[in-house]
């Protein structure tokens, strides 16, 4: 039997392009010491404003637009949250995902109830017909634009040491000049635009449509992915690619009919039970960002 | 900029670098700090006095724009200034270092100098390396710019903090209890660096609870007690025993509930007469005393070298022994070990005659230790009533059938409260308490129960004179009924005072054993540096 | 000299923080509920006084609220001592699933035997499912937040699998398991469709309730919750309890999804992933983690979510109202009660007086 190589790396590098936007939005707000579970309502915020833009406008361009100012807003409610009035992040978090997921559900309802799937316009695949590299333009974004940029950016600019320092040491940031609020309101609202960015690559370029379970806990992915990449881009961006392989490799094994007896779900369920295995191997003694989780107030 | 700062300098001579005026600041009822007066020359050294919670602390966040005045106004050369925000200090040349370092631990000393006033954009990491290597010139101490600061020793994070101050054209430093956490021979390098600095025109504001550490480094001595400044006088030919007066209040009417003796020994403190610590020390030990405490070579793993290093030390029923340290050098870590609330790498601990390796803390309580640890706010339960805290070790005691009887919990804390003289009600908020009435709380707990041993770490640290007292007697009446103390400390006076013998803490070792009787700051400070340059 | 307590609140000020929050959340609402075409007002009446103005909408704002209480309740015990199960969605299916596996495998047996049997094995189905993350976190210091996160659409999968594979309905081909047989169903009460499901959790929150309360049990878990350290400090086994809150909190949701199978649904279904879990967490913080509020707001969430209904009907408002309504309730709340402590820290009285020269 022949392995479509090819194949199944090229769907491994689609798979993990929403990962890699969401990965990275979550891991600039978690850098800053917020960890934002509204991440799987964003994205599923982002997939459907998406959408429904793309839907009504037929431009691809408005509709991308659409679903990075969306996220940036539900970063806002969560840096409203979390950072100006000092919430529980868990909740904040976790009350943004059942708020975007509801409210997505209820205009979904409202305007496309009844009748037939709405399909709408979607990104062509680049270089069509390439192989590995016969990908959607918004992945080359993801790894060729996005993972260097906030590569560099932590590594060799300002905003990325005020962003670790603001993560690790509050306080000593503030002694330094630098707001402490500000800089986490910057990060959740960008994280926040990035995540709705990834949400929207299910819709305007995977997909061309919107199903309830779009998202299906790639949110919490990503905070694993985060975690297991220890808040370093480079390990996080190849976390991403091996549940993509993964995801891939049971995509394929579904369809190969040596497998066939296997449910499908339990295939489909196979890439979360790596990650989670992966945090078990990988999980052991990290170390987190010393204000993680901790509002920060000027004594 | 700085070009047009210097010439407001020159243009008006005759006002102070910076003034103060009519600083007042309120928390609560507490009058933090009450319309001060205080100005400081370039060049200047300007020592402030006073004892823990006299408002020191609180006036130079106020200056810093940590914090802000409810009244008064900060000039700088003349000119008044408004300050929000730690970044409106540094603009107006203000540097801190506070007793708190605020440094970011991953990250290099350079990264943690470039914080301030970096820009967004990309960032010259050569430039501000060199300009670090200038600094350290500048303070006359070496300094690693490539080190990253969680590994440093706590004098070398503090020369960083001291950097950080200087590279931000820093015309007036501000140093909150630097000595507070330094070993003898630090403490000689951070006074030779404030020398050179005040020697190009730094004013230097320098905040201390101990009056003869700062006679000969002071130009001019500003002494601080309950928020009011009590006196501003040129340091040069003044009486300290005055001014120890002043800062324990010992005229002041307020304080006519303070027992003569508890003053006494304040002012002795205070102005740092050896030996003047009234001690009722016993004699030594009888070896032949079960022990308390027996630890055995002790050992706690760490990166890059072992936290706790092969402790071997007994407290024998009817003791006081006293462990002195610089901070840093594995107290935490030992206390910890002793608690439970660390497990250790090899070592025996034995309270009495039980042995507590790998027990939980439950275990070790029901053996008979007790602790008092440094971190009050961190041993009780913050969000629960004094009463709940008070029973919290020993909650089964209180049962009837399975419920926690509230009538028996309310008699136990009633009874506690009124024996050891603690100011609240059972119900009340424990974080409500101030820090006095806290350790009042965790002694009644801990004594209560009559423990074979007490270990009690920094027990007076942040407590005013009154408390301190209390909590010594209760220390001796302990040891005097047959229990052993094994104290730790990072106050030799205190150490030299109540105990009965002092190792010492180095590197995560114990380097040396004297008895109180012998025990000279001196001594105990070369056995707490020699070895620790040895271990490096 | 005595210090003046600081820092203690008035008590109104936080029924007053919680009365805004319902105000802003009203006002929150209003809008999308206009531009779906509906009067406010009247939605606002559907949700919360129609389902309560009739004895058969009594009843079934009752069994609404019933999963709710055990979801509630599980997430509840778990952040009471600073464990984030945010993994009751995933339980409540597991535990569900258990309950299917026992009803599916002995389906004759008598209720005496089969309702213990079906309650316990729903039970043992959520303590499963909290194992993994529990175990993880005590033996290897896992954050738990996320590997129960990820579990729940593990879950999810499972059931579609087990419906579409082994447990597909024979008779109809529909991916719904078989009916349960008679012993499985819990004894329906007031004749109506509540069922007992209700009352073994309201057992569980009195003996929840006055565990907290009023046991030594009790105060080593809130102490736990509030601030480890110290509690560990006082001789409180942190660790331990945590580890066994997590799987009593994987219990009790699982006890939820046992319960309803045995007294809604008679058998399994895919539409049981209804988000009863998440839901819990709204329901435990909106309670105050306290046994009693968890009562309290699954009942309010309870009416809400048959007013949805009922307005969807009534008013072609889309259901899923019901769960914005929740959620926006959610945020305000915790956001009013922070700005109140914000507010309080925050204040230091400013005097006018002006600076003399």
């Amino acid at each position: 039997m022949d392995f479509p190589v090819v194949a199944v790396l090229a769907a491994t590098l689609t798979i993990a392009t929403p990962l890699v936007f969401g990965a990275l939005g979550a891991l600039l707000g978690e850098r800053t010491g917020v960890l934002n579970l509204g991440i799987e309502g964003t994205l599923y915020a982002g997939a459907f404003i998406g959408f429904l833009v793309a839907a009504r406008t037929g431009s691809l361009a408005l509709a991308t637009l659409a679903a990075v100012v969306a996220g940036a807003l539900a970063g806002a409610l969560m840096a409203l949250l979390a950072v100006t009035l000092g919430v529980n992040q868990h909740v904040a978090g976790i009350g943004i995902t059942l708020l975007l997921v509801a409210a997505c559900d209820f205009t979904n309802r409202q305007l496309f109830g009844g009748g037939q799937q709405t399909v709408t316009e979607k990104f062509g695949r680049l270089f069509a017909g390439g192989g590995i590299v016969a990908q959607y333009p918004m992945t080359f974004v993801a790894f060729l634009v996005l993972a260097p940029a906030v590569w560099w950016v932590l590594r060799s600019t300002g905003a990325g040491l005020r962003l670790t320092a603001v993560g690790e040491n509050p306080e000593a940031a503030d002694t330094a000049g630098i707001s402490v609020a500000r800089t986490r309101w910057t990060a959740l609202v960008v994280g926040g635009a990035l995540m709705g960015l990834g949400g929207s690559f299910l819709t305007l370029s995977v997909l061309g449509t919107f199903t309830l379970d779009i998202v299906s806990g790639r949110g919490w992915i990503c905070i694993a992915l985060v975690i297991f990449g220890r808040w370093k881009v480079v390990p996080v961006v190849l976390g991403a690619l091996l549940f993509g392989l993964f995801d891939a490799l049971q995509l394929q094994l579904a369809i190969t009919p040596a497998f066939g007896s296997i449910p499908n779900e339990l295939l489909i369920a196979l890439p979360y039970l790596v990650v989670i295995a992966a945090l078990a191997v990988r999980g052991r003694g990290v170390r987190y960002p010393g204000a993680y989780l901790t509002a920060y107030r000027r004594a | 900029m700085a070009a047009a700062r210097s010439g407001d300098v020159s243009s008006l001579r005759a006002a102070p670098l910076v003034e103060l005026r009519g600083i007042t600041k309120r928390f609560g009822s507490l009058l933090a700090n009450d319309a001060i007066d205080l100005s400081v020359d370039a060049g200047q050294v300007l020592a402030l006095l006073g004892e823990n919670g006299a408002g020191k602390s609180t006036l130079t966040r106020i200056l810093y724009g940590l914090s802000r005045a409810d009244a008064g106004e900060i000039r700088i050369a003349g000119k008044p200034v408004t300050m929000t925000s730690p970044a409106d200090a540094l603009a107006a040349g203000i540097g801190m270092v506070t007793q708190e370092f605020t440094l970011v631990g991953p990250m290099t000393v350079t990264e943690n100098l470039m914080l301030a006033g970096s820009p967004l954009g990309r960032v010259d990491r050569k430039a501000a390396r060199a300009r670090v290597l200038a600094a350290s010139e500048r303070l006359g101490v070496p300094v690693d710019p490539d080190a990253v600061v969680e590994r440093l020793s706590v004098g070398e994070r503090q020369r960083v903090e001291i950097l950080k101050a200087l590279l931000g054209d820093c015309r007036l430093l501000v140093l909150d209890e630097p000595t507070a956490v330094l070993v003898p021979a630090d403490v000689d390098l951070l006074f030779a660096s404030i020398r050179r600095l005040t020697a190009e025109g730094m004013a230097v504001v320098f905040i201390s609870h101990k009056l003869h550490e700062v006679v000969d480094l002071a130009d001019r001595i500003g002494v601080l007690r309950r928020g009011r400044l009590v006196a501003d006088l040129p340091a040069e030919g003044l009486d300290p025993v005055a001014i120890a007066a002043l800062m324990v209040g010992a005229a002041g009417p307020a304080d006519a509930d303070l027992p003569d003796d508890v003053v006494d020994e304040a002012l002795a403190t205070a102005v740092g007469l050896d030996g003047a610590a009234p001690s009722t020390q016993a004699g030594p030990v009888d070896q032949g005393r079960p022990a308390a405490l027996q630890v055995t070579g002790l050992s706690l793993a760490g990166d890059p070298r072992p936290r706790l290093d092969d402790v071997s030390l007994t407290v024998r029923a009817g003791e006081i022994v006293g462990v002195a340290g610089v901070s840093g050098n594995g107290q935490t870590e030992l206390v910890a070990a002793l608690c439970g609330t660390t497990p250790v790498t090899t070592g025996t601990v034995r309270v009495g005659d039980a042995e507590v390796t790998g027990l939980d803390v439950a275990a070790r309580l029901r053996a008979g230790l007790g602790r008092l640890t440094e971190d009050r706010r961190g041993s009780v339960v913050l969000g629960m009533s004094v009463e709940q805290n008070l029973v919290l070790e020993d909650l089964d005691r209180f049962r009837t059938g399975p419920f926690l009887s509230r009538r028996r919990v309310r008699a136990h804390a009633e009874a506690l409260i009124e024996r050891f003289d603690i100011r609240a009600a059972p119900g009340d908020p424990i974080r409500s308490l101030s820090g006095g009435n806290m350790q009042k709380v965790l002694l009644a707990r801990a004594l209560e129960r009559d423990p074979t041993v007490l270990v009690a770490s920094q027990p007076t640290r942040g407590l005013d004179v009154g408390a301190c007292q209390y909590v010594y007697a209760q220390l001796r009446a302990l040891r005097d009924a047959g229990s052993g103390v094994l104290l730790v400390s990072e106050d030799l006076d205190e150490l030299i005072g109540i105990a009965d013998r002092i190792v010492v803490l180095s590197g995560g070792r114990l380097v040396g054993e004297v008895a109180a009787a012998d025990a000279t700051r001196e001594a105990l400070g070369v056995l707490m540096t020699g070895s620790r340059e040895h271990a490096a | 000299m005595r210090f003046v307590l600081r820092g203690r609140e008035p008590r109104w000020l936080a029924a007053a923080a919680a009365g805004l929050a319902v105000v802003a959340t009203l006002a929150l609402t209003a809008g999308p509920i206009r531009l779906a075409g509906a009067a406010p007002v009247s939605a606002f009446e559907r949700y919360v006084v129609s389902p309560l103005s009739t004895g058969n909408g009594i009843a079934e704002v009752l069994l609404a609220a019933t999963p709710l209480l055990f979801t509630g309740l599980a997430v509840a015990i778990a952040f009471r001592v600073g464990y984030y199960n945010i993994g009751a969605e995933g339980q409540f299916l597991v535990g569900a699933m258990a309950t299917t596996a026992v009803a599916l495998a002995l389906p004759d047996l008598p209720a005496a035997a089969a309702l213990p049997l079906g309650l316990v094995g729903g039970a043992l189905g959520g303590v499963a499912w909290a194992f993994l993350p529990a175990f993880l976190r005590r033996r290897a210091g896992i954050d738990e937040v996320v590997t129960t996160l990820l579990l729940n659409p593990v879950a999810v999968l499972l059931l579609q699998g087990m419906l579409n594979g082994p447990w597909r309905n024979p008779d109809t081909g529909f991916p719904d398991s078989a009916t349960f047989g008679v012993g499985y169903r819990l004894p329906e009460l007031f004749g109506s469709r509540v069922h007992a499901g209700l009352l073994v959790g309201l057992v569980l929150v009195a003996v929840t309730a006055v565990v907290m309360s009023a046991t030594p049990l009790g105060v080593r878990l809130r102490a736990a919750g509030q601030s480890p350290a110290a509690a560990e400090f006082s001789g409180v086994p942190v660790g331990l309890l945590q580890w066994r809150s997590a799987l009593v909190s994987g219990g009790l949701a699982g006890l939820g999804g046992a319960s309803q199978v045995l007294g809604v649904q008679h058998q399994l279904t895919g539409s049981l992933a209804a988000g009863y879990g998440y839901t819990g967490v709204v329901v435990a913080t909106l309670g105050g983690l306290s046994a009693v509020g968890v009562l309290a707001v699954a009942l309010l969430l309870g009416d809400v979510q048959v007013g949805a209904q009922g307005a969807s009907i009534a008013l072609q408002l889309p259901s899923q109202m019901g769960g914005v309504l929740t959620s926006v309730l959610l945020l305000t709340v915790v956001a009013a009660l922070s700005v109140r402590h914000y507010r309080l820290v925050r204040r230091t009285p400013r005097s006018p007086r002006p600076v003399e020269g």
